[in-house]
């Protein structure tokens, strides 16, 4: 039996890595929250964060994996189904499956170029054409707000993160009901739960995210 | 028209059917009318109306699987309109009546499409596939004897009634023709939770979800993307719950057989 190539063995492997990554969406909008509360809000809290270096390169180095094998098996999970069934009927018309789930693969992969773009742009801060405020404030601290109220206050930045966020919603509309199914904890009487619960999360990781571009775009946090 | 039909109002109806003279052949949709039919031909019965016309006329008449015509063999397979078996709960082709239709329809027949279940001719497919999942490892290898004396081994009445519903799959097929991926979970997920529900099948349940799962993927059927189209299209009302319990028993052979509470599992080829 095996973890990688079996077909269930695989399908846990993707149910694991994706709660991981559900796991740091909720750690990561609940310190984005932090800009809720203004300019000392979020440098604080950023600041607090890298005083935890070895707290931030764990988990970085626990993502990168969990990104990884969720991307890669994805991808040949896709590729497999795509050859077991490889004639469409006349009639399309499904009972069950749902926008989200039939575009997983798609939605990943944007997820997956907007991690890599997020990264260029807030971490390492080096996007062609999208120069980055980058000042501190009197004391010397690096500020946070003064970059992301910058980035935001151009409307295609904004859009790109808003498209983004949808992307994700999406995604664990399917991803985290399926999560349960998955490592095998479902039945009838749970599974309506789940998918409710994981419905909720989903909207609450749109509404979380999406509010900080749209509060910047129209002015309601800033300055 | 049969003496029946005239005393019912009748339909006339455009069939658009698959058409494949063999399995190496290119097949296409060929539209035929079916005349005459009442409320209550069956969708096979429709088929013999349109077939006997057919071949009358001197054609080929349609190939269709069939045989027990009641709902419990399994034989009967066709995806109409989209959906395997019609898409009406709990009801194989063979029981879906024609008074599910109006006058005038068109109705798309195609056969099951999965790359594990080629097409034969016409809407007949190969589902011996399935049948090499069951040689792998659906089944109780000890010797059983004969009949057993009732209540020798006991089972609780939960036990029984959950073994007995995923007993209740016949095998159609309908999930694998179902499934975006042509996935054959929920017809794995019932067997082996049937019998890994049961004193008899627990002996040797890890050995046989092992060599189910490898069974599958030799088989040529996909993978499982949690869209539950399986369910909404089986004729029996199988529930996912059975291919969450597959899970289950998967993790746990496989944690099983990592810590070597279990001798290595060997997943036999089903050919």
């Amino acid at each position: 039996m095996r973890l990688l190539s079996d077909s269930i063995g695989r399908k846990v492997v993707m149910a694991i890595t994706g709660l991981l990554m559900v796991l740091f969406v909720v750690g990561h909008m609940l310190g984005n929250m932090s800009i809720f509360a203004g300019a000392n809000g979020i440098n604080t809290y950023a600041e607090k964060l890298h005083g935890l270096p070895v707290v931030v390169w764990a988990t970085r180095l626990v993502m990168l994996t969990a990104v990884l094998f969720h991307l890669v098996l994805s991808i040949a999970i896709t590729l497999e189904n795509n050859k077991a069934n490889p004639t469409a009927y006349a009639v399309d018309r499904r009972l069950r499956a749902t926008f989200a789930g039939k575009n997983m693969i798609w939605t990943g992969l944007l997820l997956g170029g907007f991690i890599v773009f997020h990264l260029f742009h807030f971490t390492i801060r080096s996007v062609p054409g999208m120069e980055i405020v980058q000042v501190q404030e009197l004391s010397g601290r690096f500020d946070v707000f003064a970059m992301v109220a910058g980035a935001f206050g151009k409307g295609i930045t904004a859009l790109v993160y808003v498209v983004s966020m949808l992307m994700l919603y999406l995604h664990l509309s399917h991803g985290i009901q399926s999560t349960f199914q998955s490592v095998g904890l479902n039945n009838p009487k749970t599974m309506p739960g789940f998918v409710r619960f994981g419905s909720v999360l989903s909207v609450i990781f749109l509404i979380g995210y999406g509010a900080i571009p749209l509060a910047i775009l129209f002015g309601l946090i800033g300055k | 028209m049969s003496a029946h039909a005239t005393e019912h109002g009748t339909m006339n109806l455009k069939l658009i059917v698959w058409r494949q003279s063999a399995p190496d052949k290119a097949g296409r949709f060929e539209t035929y009318e079916a005349k005459g039919i009442t409320p209550h031909h069956s969708f096979l019965e429709m088929l013999d109306v349109v077939n006997e016309d057919l071949i009358k006329a001197g054609q080929d008449p349609i190939a269709f699987d069939h045989d027990c015509r009641e709902g419990i063999c399994g034989m009967c397979s066709a995806v109409v309109n989209g959906v395997p078996h019609g898409g009406h709960e709990r009801t194989t082709l063979c029981q879906l009546h024609m008074r599910k239709f109006k006058d005038g329809d068109a109705i798309y027949i195609e056969p099951w499409r999965a790359r594990a279940f080629p097409i034969l001719r016409d809407l007949v497919v190969d589902r011996g596939s399935l049948d090499k999942l069951i040689q792998a490892a659906g089944y109780v290898s000890c010797h059983t004897g004969g009949v057993p004396d009732g209540n020798a081994i006991l089972v609780g009445k939960p036990e029984a009634d959950y073994a007995m519903d995923a007993a209740e799959c016949i095998g159609c097929g309908a999930c694998v023709a179902a499934c975006p991926n042509g996935a054959a979970m929920l017809f794995a997920g019932a067997k082996v939770s049937q019998l890994a529900e049961l004193p008899q099948g627990q002996v040797e349940a890890p050995q046989r979800v092992a060599a189910m799962v490898r069974a599958m993927a030799d088989q040529g059927f996909g993978n499982c993307s949690n869209h539950y189209e399986c369910e909404g299209a089986c004729p029996k009302g199988i529930k996912v719950k059975f291919i969450a319990r597959l899970n289950r028993e998967f993790t746990k052979a496989l944690f099983l057989e990592k810590i070597g509470a279990i001798s290595t599992v060997k997943a036999a080829s089903a050919d």
